[in-house]
């Protein structure tokens, strides 16, 4: 699918090439088209480009001679890590260099008493954990790409997981991030205490898309691993009281470990791919986790199990043992690639509302799938309220890509009036980039800008990302105004 | 708009025109933290009141005025509670504090002070999801919003949470809340400092129900909080004397509140920011929180000295309660490395380019 980057700069390829094969080592700089190709996309694999070149330091020396020669030829820089994100945000720009992080594996120290990991940001997600294991520890946020994702871009992105409401997210899970800026100055942001001198720029280098500077090292909070953790799936014959059970669980003043949902059709893509042992009538599932030591989950669950039962649940199943609850979450984790084998092509959705509006979400999105004749499969971080619908279609049907974007928007659009955000975890990047200015003012677009550019004066890290130009923004809103007049207003309603 | 807004937007519009300078004062409470308040005395009491409160869906929101005794009093209500503590400081803590009399919810977010409880459930940034704000233009500008996950657009309204005003004059927050605890208990050590550090760094890698922690004068004491069986496990497992509930609850008010003897008296207050394993310092009096990651120091020691130590320690020193002269030699806070000095410069030109709001209240320059 076309994505038109409407930020531009004059590339001289031959310059660019001279100065980084000047400070790089062979085998650290791609330039050849099909050494390229690989690099045209990341985990939104409908949105291409192929960069200039591709380069893969491996030293923080390499990082910022790479930055230094392309702030100084005005060349931009994509940084990139596993490229599993879903939105876009490591698509390489076509005039300019993508810089690789991948070389950056090393976990650089593990220290048990302060329970902190020193990382660089090409370590998976997954490894994290596995290397604080022998010390009872493990790093909280679990993305669905966990054994694939790296903690460079988890920064980059926010990234959440399921484990969110009670663990928090990326940005409450990391200490300190060292890097540098796009004029090549080393920085770190944050401290080795819990707070640092200053603005926290930590907690805006989190979240910020690789557009504010480039990521080197990342230590990252652990936590003492539970002494036990045990799920109770809870099944609905209705997803609106699957909806309102997730509040009652709250207003019982329990924090879940985990609170997710399925709906059927969701359900029905997975079992026959993981075999978690769904049960497949049922219209919606709930996964409600406890964890602690043995009494206080036992406490919990039963509390749990009492008011999932007046919630109107048909069925409870608690989760026996650890493999168990490991293959009742694989099935979970395992949505989106489950839901990818039943449809030739999904646009998955990200956006996050108030949990007490699920249940009217849910109409909706019946509502918009009868309307725009496409498949979508449900899958929630409930206790969140972020939502990951899947539309399903078929891009070699003409017409079906278009109706699933214009289903996604409206969904999108949705949330926003619901008082909630286009994204709740997944970044703006190209995807979401014009749905941008559904939920934001003229006036706070430009202030967005005007913060990139404290980082970056001269807009080269990952330019026509995260925060759409006013001219895109106004170009969505004429056109949104003519296909939805009543969804969309430049006047963005107050979100609270 | 509300009316109110649109009156301080022209207020903040007619001062950047006419070069003139704000101090932003919510309740007054935290007028000595940071560099002396300069400017027009820019009163935010008057626009207060709780705008939304859904306890199901674990978040609150409030105008910068609201007294945060009353906030806090309203969660009560709900078995609810802000659970990184944020102190008051100046005026007690009671329900029914009238307006003007205390710490205020704005006040909370741009001071960004966090209690006793900040080591084990984050801080008061961890918890701020939302926040309208009026820049140094007059533009009224809302971030972020109601929900617990939104990466749409940077996350300014955490970078409002301890920006002591200099970016922006915060008009309404939205925060996360949490249940309160089902149970709590409070159990104290005769141990010395080294053999706390040690224990406490040690706890926190295992999975107990750890609330908060102090460490004074030979004594170790710490709050468990959570459900009961895990509570009654702990105890088990880390013995020491159980403190009398009420005891224990005006103790750690005292802490959080600094109404603790230690905080007594005109000696300078240092606070020390650092890796909670650093081992013990040897620098004076102390009193130390945060399982080890928060040093309270007493004494003149010199700020060069305490400086360098807190850097040596990944950390960093601030003046926290000094006479005027010192924090005017001193500075209250560490100062920042050029890199990020440069980018604080630059985003405070973003956010307040007249450079109305609050100035030299966090660095001199700004």
């Amino acid at each position: 699918m076309a994505f038109v980057n409407d930020v531009r700069f004059a590339a001289d390829k031959r310059a660019i090439l001279a100065r980084l094969r000047a400070v790089l080592p062979p085998g650290a700089l791609l330039a050849d088209e099909e050494e390229l190709r690989p690099y045209e996309c990341d985990g939104l694999t409908a949105y291409r480009a192929l960069p200039l070149l591709v380069a893969l330091p491996q030293t923080e020396a390499e990082v910022q001679a790479v930055l230094r020669a392309c702030h100084d030829l005005k060349v931009p820089v994509v940084p990139r890590g596993a490229a599993t994100g879903l939105s876009g945000g490591a698509m390489p720009h076509e005039d300019g260099v993508v810089l690789s992080l991948a070389r950056f594996r090393k976990i650089l120290r593990i220290d048990p008493l302060a329970r902190t990991a020193i990382v660089q940001p090409g370590v998976r997600n997954l490894a994290v954990s596995e290397a604080a294991a022998p010390f009872g520890l493990y790093y909280a946020p679990d993305p669905s790409s966990q054994i694939a994702c790296t903690i460079g871009g988890n920064v980059a992105e926010n990234s959440g997981g399921v484990h969110c409401l009670k663990y928090g997210l990326t940005v409450h899970n990391v200490l300190k991030v060292r890097g540098f800026t796009v004029e090549g100055e080393a920085v770190e942001f944050g401290a080795a205490g819990l707070d640092a001198a200053g603005l926290d720029l930590l907690a805006v280098i989190n979240g910020s898309e690789g557009l504010l500077a480039v990521i080197t090292e990342v230590t990252v909070k652990l936590t003492p691993k539970p002494e036990l953790a045990q799920v109770v799936l809870a099944y609905f014959d209705d997803v609106q009281k699957a909806g309102n059970a997730v509040a009652d669980v709250i207003a019982a003043g329990i924090i879940p470990g985990g609170l997710e949902m399925m709906d059927k059709p969701a359900t029905h893509a997975v079992e026959p791919y993981v075999k978690a042992g769904y049960d497949l009538e049922a219209e919606a599932v709930l996964l409600c986790e406890s964890d602690g030591t043995p009494a206080e989950v036992a406490e919990e669950i039963e509390r749990m199990k009492a008011v999932l039962e007046k919630s109107g649940a048909t069925s409870l199943v608690v989760s026996r043992d650890e493999a168990e609850r490991l293959r009742f979450w694989a099935g979970r984790k395992a949505a989106f690639p489950a839901v990818g084998r039943i449809t030739p092509d999904y646009l998955c959705m990200d956006g996050t509302i108030p949990r007490k509006r699920l249940a009217e979400m849910l109409e909706a999105i019946a509502d918009l799938s009868a309307k725009y004749g496409l498949r979508c499969a449900n899958v929630f971080h409930a206790g969140d309220g972020n939502l990951h619908p899947l539309i399903m279609y078929d891009a070699n049907q003409p017409g079906e890509l278009e109706r699933a974007t214009a289903f996604g928007a409206e969904i999108l659009e949705l949330s926003v009036r619901l008082g909630g955000t286009v994204t709740g975890e997944h970044g703006v990047g190209v995807e979401k980039i014009d749905v941008m200015a559904a939920q934001f003012t003229a006036a706070e677009i430009e202030a967005f800008h005007r913060l990139k550019a404290a980082f970056d004066e001269k807009g080269l890290l990952n330019p026509g990302k995260g925060v759409p130009t006013l001219a895109r923004c106004r170009e969505y809103l004429q056109t949104r105004a003519g296909i939805a007049p009543s969804s969309v207003s430049s006047d963005a309603a107050p979100r609270f | 708009m509300d009316a109110v807004l649109k009156e301080w937007a022209d207020r903040v519009r007619d001062a950047a025109e006419r070069q003139g300078k704000l101090r932003i004062r919510g309740g007054g409470s935290k007028d000595f933290y940071g560099g002396a308040p300069a400017g027009e005395t820019f009163d935010t009491a008057g626009f207060r009141g709780i705008v939304a409160y859904e306890p199901t869906e674990l978040v609150v929101v409030a105008r910068a005025g609201t007294p945060l005794a009353e906030l806090e009093a309203a969660l009560a209500e709900q078995g609810q509670c802000l659970p990184f503590e944020p102190p008051h400081f100046g005026y007690p803590a009671v329900l029914g504090a009238t307006a003007g009399s205390g710490a205020t919810v704005g006040g909370m977010v741009a001071a960004g002070l966090s209690g006793p409880r900040r080591a084990t459930v984050g801080a008061v940034r961890d918890y701020v999801l939302g926040v309208r704000l009026i820049d140094g233009r007059g533009e009224l500008l809302a971030f972020g919003g109601q929900v617990m996950k939104n990466v749409a657009g940077y996350d300014v309204p955490r970078l409002m949470a301890g920006s002591l005003g200099t970016l922006g004059l915060i008009a309404e927050v939205s925060l996360k809340v949490l249940p309160l605890p089902v149970a709590v208990r409070t159990l104290r050590f005769s141990i010395d400092e080294a053999t706390a550090l040690s224990r406490l760094n040690e706890w926190g890698g295992r999975p107990l129900p750890l609330a908060a922690s102090v460490w004074h004068e030979g004594a170790l004491t710490v709050r468990l909080a959570g459900a009961r069986a895990a509570i009654e496990a702990a105890q088990a497992a880390l013995g020491g004397e159980v403190v009398a509930d009420d005891v224990a609850a005006a103790f750690w008010q005292s802490v959080r509140e600094q109404t603790h003897p230690f905080f007594a008296g005109s000696e300078p207050l240092w606070r020390l920011s650092l890796a909670s394993t650093t081992p013990p310092m040897g620098l004076g009096p102390q009193l130390i929180e945060w399982g080890g990651a928060l040093r309270w120091l007493r004494g003149d020691q010199g700020a060069e000295r305490m400086r360098a130590v807190a850097a040596q320690a990944g950390g960093h020193a601030t003046l926290f309660r000094g006479s005027e002269a010192l924090k005017a030699a001193a500075g209250a806070f560490q100062p920042l490395p050029p890199a990020l000095l440069q980018i604080h410069r630059r985003l405070k030109a973003a956010f307040d380019p007249q450079g109305v709001f609050n100035p030299g209240r966090m660095y001199p320059d700004f």
